[in-house]
């Protein structure tokens, strides 16, 4: 509700205390003990840091990949396979799961194979992708995009169900053919729920990536993680690992976003981020 | 009402009728469900009455006395499974754009605005957006909305979202209004400001309405006639022409002649073994 008046709704009030400074520095302070928990734990086991590196030596690391450049092409690589495999399994799962979601005949008759499919893990099949597709992005942005398909799909499928009866009579009384209430009504109940299998769908897209680069890559983060790994660079390995993390915290904010404004009216996306 | 701008060209069965046909009529109206075991209930058992263009009809029952049925029949949402219903002299069977309906609960859509969500009817049957605008700002007005057209309905108290649901079943200028408890779910002092206000709409709207409710104060008070239903079967038990002034304000509620009816009702309620359950 954030494109309107937002002065009569219930939000829980923040703590008095929490002004958006203290707020900013409590975030900051958690982010400086965790840190220094991990480069204490490190140094008073004085694990060697072939094995496990401290924070400094991961953050030398960060900075070499970055000021080199050789971040970069692989970077590109890996995101281009995440963003491509997550429109394609995300059209693929909201169009079928639209299909589904108007037919208890389709959902019958289909859904047994979408389960079945889905619970075949990813990793498993994905030499078979590699196979089909050979060892470039193609068979990454498939991988990716079967691992984004399944959330997307039963999110859509729920969501078109969630539409209040009252609100189709309604819509049918006033004389409303089909079409009429899954645009005016059950789309937009399920966008909510889309949404969040949307959110969903893009962290998982990440991971989608990886496992196909660790089959079989030329390039990518993936790639550069097996990479580190042969020559023993732990802490290389621990630059390339924030860097897909933060990948995944940009990619989810930018969901968030998103869906805040398309979907303003649905609380889950209001409440929680509001303020930062 | 003379100055508010119509849509072109429109052509219903009940502008047509003459004068002499009444609103909507129901014949021997049986209505028949198969519940989960099987076993068939009977929801409306030979139920006839006719409605006069222009009159307000309540309809009151407990629960179970097929009352919401009745309705859901009239807009178009039930089968009968036997007799006739007639809207404007016509065989009626299906939603039809001559009835606006009212629910008990206020059914807007929260992505749209107050004023989207009143021209929700208007854009289903494709009227001209301009007048619709014009005719669901006359109706915000009617029910005493003004200026929260932008409002969400998030944004809007219940009774002021039932409102809305108002404005929104009126926006099409149906020549019939269907409500189902359309106050039930309000506190009681809202209620009565609800009842005198819908009076004050009925008035300069001139719609036919059939109001369904459980409570026999509101049916007596709203109707120029109450339709008196009984359960197992849901029938009609009793037709009270109601003999108060047809401009009503709340002190009716406590003369004789108001206490009267209702007492009269209650009665024929308790015989037909209708306030058991």
């Amino acid at each position: 509700m954030n494109t309107a008046n937002t002065e009569n709704i219930d939000f829980e009030p923040p703590a008095p205390w929490l002004t958006p400074m203290r707020r900013k520095a409590l975030i900051a302070a958690v982010f400086v003990a965790v840190v220094a928990a991990w480069q204490l734990t490190v140094s008073a086991l004085g694990v060697s840091h072939l094995i496990f590196p401290g924070p400094a030596g991961v953050a030398r690391s960060i900075c070499d990949v970055f000021l080199s450049g050789e971040v970069w092409p692989h970077l590109w690589v890996t995101l281009y396979e995440i963003l491509a495999g997550f429109a394609l399994g995300a059209f693929a799962g909201f169009l079928l799961g639209a299909l589904i979601g108007q037919s208890a005949l389709l959902e019958l008759v289909l859904y047994p194979y979408v389960v079945a499919f889905q619970t075949v893990p990813k990793v498993a099949v994905a030499p078979l992708f590699v196979l089909w597709f050979g060892f470039d992005t193609t068979s990454k942005v498939v991988i990716t995009a079967t691992i984004v398909f399944f959330p997307v799909l039963a999110n859509t499928i729920v969501g078109l169900r969630s539409a209040p009866r009252d609100q189709i009579d309604l819509m049918r009384a006033f004389t409303a053919s089909p079409w009429h209430v899954f645009r005016m009504v059950r789309l937009p109940h399920a966008l909510p729920y889309v949404f969040a299998g949307l959110d969903i769908g893009i962290v998982l897209a990440v991971i989608g990536a990886i496992v196909g680069e660790f089959v079989g890559a030329q390039a990518g983060l993936g790639y550069l993680i097996l990479q580190r790994n042969f020559s023993m660079d732990a802490a290389g390995m621990f630059a390339i690992l924030i860097v897909l993390s933060a990948i995944g915290i940009v990619l989810h904010s930018l969901m968030k976003a998103i869906a805040r404004r398309v979907v303003f009216w649905a609380e889950a996306f209001t409440d929680l981020s509001r303020g930062t | 009402m003379s100055a508010l701008v119509q849509f072109p060209a429109r052509r219903t069965t009940l502008q047509e009728a003459t004068g002499a046909v009444p609103a909507f009529r129901f014949e021997g109206l049986h209505k028949t469900f198969r519940s989960k075991d099987g076993a068939d209930v009977i929801a409306l058992h030979d139920v006839s009455f006719s409605v006069a263009r222009g009159e307000f009809v309540t309809v009151v029952g407990p629960s179970g006395c097929g009352k919401s049925t009745l309705l859901r029949i009239l807009a178009g949402l039930e089968r009968a499974s036997r007799g006739t219903v007639e809207l404007g002299g016509q065989r009626h069977s299906g939603p039809s754009r001559d009835v606006g309906v009212v629910f008990q609960s206020p059914v807007l859509l929260p992505w749209r605005n107050i004023l989207d969500n009143v021209l929700v009817p208007a854009q289903i049957q494709g009227r001209d957006p301009k007048v619709a605008r014009e005719r669901a700002l006359h109706y915000l007005h009617l029910v005493g909305l003004e200026g929260f057209e932008t409002k969400y309905p998030g944004e809007l108290s219940g009774g002021m979202q039932q409102r809305v649901g108002i404005a929104r079943a009126l926006v099409n200028d149906p020549m019939l209004l269907l409500m189902d408890e359309p106050f039930g779910a309000l506190d009681a002092m809202t209620r009565e400001t609800m009842n005198v206000e819908l009076l004050k709409l009925r008035e300069r709207t001139g719609a036919t309405i059939m109001l369904v409710t459980h409570s026999i104060p509101e049916a007596v008070f709203l109707g120029d006639r109450v339709i008196v239903m009984s359960p197992r079967p849901g029938r009609v038990t009793q037709v009270i022409d109601v003999d108060l002034p047809a401009t009503r304000t709340l002190d009716l509620i406590n003369t004789e002649r108001f206490g009267s009816h209702v007492r009269g009702i209650r009665t024929n309620l308790n015989a037909s073994g209708g306030l058991d359950g």
